[in-house]
């Protein structure tokens, strides 16, 4: 119902069947969270069969993915775990990955009210992708289809890419389909929006030298952790 | 099932991840909401992104254990920025870049 209402407002004086009323931008922001969520959902694929052949089981793979569910984190944790590297190596560069979700929560928090029953289950939603979605709508009404349908879409496209992927882990040798670098490919595209502004440009280049200077010298997964430490570059008002 | 020799992975790791990652996401949502935070913190926060995906990629790129170096991953790497930068989708950037590393290791 009140769906309908903000909808009639806006269309004023436009006759229009309810549905066609409703179809135009909505069916524009379902049919791109869609094609979003099947995208992820073939690249989960890659991430079940090399959390797999870095030693995790089909069953703690999907719980990855079903629980902890942000992409970034579980690759991090991954690909720090197949490199050799301990748990606790893998835990700290992946939760200060995941940290990046409360500043989306921030960024989400006034299109998404309601109770706080719907706010927690919209904050297990709250990643690169529905922030994308949904930021980029400005009607309110459409901001929130984009979010419930880019989260729930995404959520179920992961965990069925994930669990494919895992079953078929064992069978698979990631290298000799590139899959390794898949995950390479994904970071550079969620890279990619963060280095419009001068201050993201260089916090990248410095997390990535810091990286690259700890690599010989410390401990798996560290290099990665202490990259974070470009983050400072924000102190500096610009 | 397979396990990798001298794999880590533990059940732990998937609950404290977990745990970590809701808390961060309510965190952000729930627990602070539409209230301010200060200026110099939010500044950084927003870094976050950036400053971890780069030392990903460069990571993932350029090592191999504790060894600096390049491979075939870094054609990959190319081929992924040129498609971003291009503008493809988050689809085919994956398939193009881990197409050409697995091209170049067959011919290899």
């Amino acid at each position: 119902m009140e769906r309908r209402r903000s909808d009639a407002r806006r269309h004023r004086g436009v006759i229009h069947t309810p549905f066609s009323k409703l179809s135009g931008p909505v069916r524009s922001v379902v049919v791109s969270s869609l094609t979003l969520s099947g995208a992820v959902g073939v690249f989960a694929l890659s991430f079940g069969v090399l959390s797999v052949s870095a030693g995790a089981s089909i069953a703690q793979t999907c719980a990855l993915s079903l629980f902890t569910f942000t992409g970034a984190s579980q690759l991090s944790a991954m690909s720090v775990i197949g490199a050799g590297g301990t748990v606790g190596g893998a835990l700290g560069g992946a939760l200060l990955l995941s940290a990046r979700n409360s500043v989306y929560g921030l960024a989400l928090a006034p299109y998404l009210k309601g109770s706080l029953c719907k706010r927690l289950l919209a904050a297990h939603f709250v990643i690169d992708e529905t922030t994308a979605m949904t930021t980029a709508q400005t009607d309110p009404r459409l901001q929130e289809i984009a979010f419930w349908t880019t989260g729930i879409g995404l959520y179920s496209f992961w965990n069925l890419g994930t669990l494919i992927g895992a079953i078929l882990g064992s069978g698979i040798d990631p290298q000799k389909y590139g899959l390794d670098v898949a995950f390479t490919a994904a970071f550079v595209t969620m890279l990619a929006p963060h280095l419009r502004t001068t201050k993201g440009r260089q916090a990248a280049v410095l997390g990535a030298l810091i990286c690259l200077v700890l690599i010989p010298t410390a401990p798996i997964g560290v290099p990665i952790l202490a990259a974070g430490l470009a983050v400072f570059v924000g102190l500096r008002r610009s | 099932m397979i396990a990798a020799a001298s794999s880590a992975m533990s059940w732990s790791l998937v609950i404290a991840l977990s745990a970590g990652a809701l808390a961060f996401k309510i965190a952000g949502l729930v627990v602070v909401g539409t209230r301010k935070l200060p200026a110099a913190l939010e500044r950084c926060l927003v870094l976050i992104p950036a400053a971890l995906l780069a030392a990903l990629v460069a990571k993932d790129t350029f090592s191999r254990a504790d060894q600096l170096g390049f491979d075939e991953r870094l054609a990959g790497l190319a081929v992924a920025v040129i498609a971003v930068w291009r503008r493809a989708p988050l689809i085919v950037v994956v398939i193009l870049a881990a197409a050409t590393t697995a091209l170049l290791r067959a011919a290899s």
